[in-house]
């Protein structure tokens, strides 16, 4: 698995800054294969697509 | 009181009339225990000259990432190690958004692209969105596509774009630290335009991008003499793989000391939240900034990241007593 935010593997180093900032930003890579996401943000929401594991949204 | 601001008081309250560079400086440069004083001049000013109401607006990226150019604060350069990707909005998800938009009583929305300026394909996708949201929504469209020639100006008039919003960013000084692509000339070229054009002008920047307190003052000075409609007020959310990403957020007082000159500095414009609010101000100091100058808000998300929600800051516009400004005001 892997940070959604920085993309490095989610068990190594601390991904306590990413948490915390993935609280005011979209996730930009997926946690299950690390590709960069496709991702729209519009006023009330966003969109997240890996070609690989589909979309998420938020 | 300081001499500045009886001077500013007599200046910006009484007459209406900006501050000039070098007391936007002294105001800049206020010490803390200055700053409740500076904030409630600011807010006599803005009450004053632009009444008690606030716009909101809702911006959206038309098209995200892969642009050319090279500024240093923005993730969507295609010249960075930025992880954001480049993607374009359809027009169903476009007036969408602002349907959305206009469902917080937003009487604007402002339809934005990362490029160094619009392509025929931008263009066509501009033409087909605005008349498709021009049908659907009651809401004022405006646009912020980068450096635009006067052709691409005409046809954004023809559209019914009735502001344009192209931001200077920072200082004339210091804009080759922070954009090498192209010049802070090129740019006021394109809002030389924007003006002949009839649309509304609206330009601003970003605080804490390395500027100096002078290069700030003469950032504040070089608008007023633009004379904008509107100036959005971005703070630097540093973002990860930029240039400027390693940068401090700006302290929280500088950014109240900002926001009250730059009101000082221009009486009657719309003085606008926009990006970097949360992480600067949090939510006290929104409600401060509110009080100290501020008269429009962007609500919801930016292009890239994320705002506070729009009934949070709708709830604190009532609780300040200050109205939304409706859609037929604007007319």
């Amino acid at each position: 698995m892997f940070c959604d935010r920085c993309g490095l593997p989610a068990a190594d180093g601390d991904h306590t800054g990413c948490a915390a900032a993935r609280a005011m930003e979209p996730p930009r890579f997926c946690a299950r294969c690390r590709r960069r996401m496709k991702v729209q943000v519009v006023p009330t929401g966003w969109t997240a697509t890996c070609v690989e594991h589909g979309v998420r949204t938020g | 009181m300081s001499d500045i601001l009886d001077r500013a008081r007599a200046r910006v309250l009484d007459e209406g009339s900006g501050l000039a560079e070098a007391d936007i400086l002294e105001i800049l440069r206020l010490p803390d225990e200055a700053l409740p004083e500076l904030l409630q001049l600011a807010h006599d000013v803005r009450m004053k000259w632009c009444g008690p109401e606030v716009e909101v607006e809702g911006i959206v990226s038309l098209k995200t990432g892969g642009c050319p150019e090279d500024c240093h604060f923005c993730s969507q350069s295609g010249l960075f190690a930025s992880p954001v990707r480049a993607v374009w909005l359809d027009i169903p998800s476009l007036v969408e958004a602002a349907r959305q938009t206009a469902a917080t009583g937003a009487s604007e929305f402002c339809i934005v692209a990362a490029v160094r300026g619009p392509d025929k394909r931008l263009m066509e996708q501009m033409r087909a969105g605005v008349a498709a949201i021009r049908e659907a929504v009651d809401i004022q469209v405006a646009a912020s596509l980068g450096m635009l020639s006067q052709e691409q100006v005409d046809d954004l008039v023809d559209m019914g774009v009735h502001r344009y919003n192209h931001n200077l960013e920072t200082c004339r000084s210091y804009f080759p630290n922070v954009v090498t692509t192209h010049s802070w000339e090129e740019r006021w070229e394109t809002l030389r335009m924007v003006r002949e054009s009839g649309m509304e002008v609206c330009c601003g920047g970003i605080l804490g991008l390395g500027e100096t307190v002078e290069q700030r003052a003469e950032f504040a000075a070089q608008l007023a003499e633009l004379d904008p409609h509107e100036v959005p007020l971005n703070f630097l959310n540093p973002r990860p793989g930029t240039p400027l990403g390693d940068r401090p957020v700006v302290e929280g007082k500088d950014a109240l000391r900002a926001i009250a000159a730059f009101r000082l500095a221009m009486p009657r414009t719309i003085l606008r939240y926009a990006g970097g609010r949360e992480i600067t101000l949090g939510d006290l100091g929104t409600r401060d900034g509110l009080l100290g100058g501020i008269n429009a808000v962007i609500v919801g998300n930016y292009l890239t990241t994320l705002g506070r929600p729009a009934t949070a800051d709708l709830e604190l516009l009532a609780d300040l007593k200050m109205p939304v400004k409706s859609l037929s005001a604007t007319f």
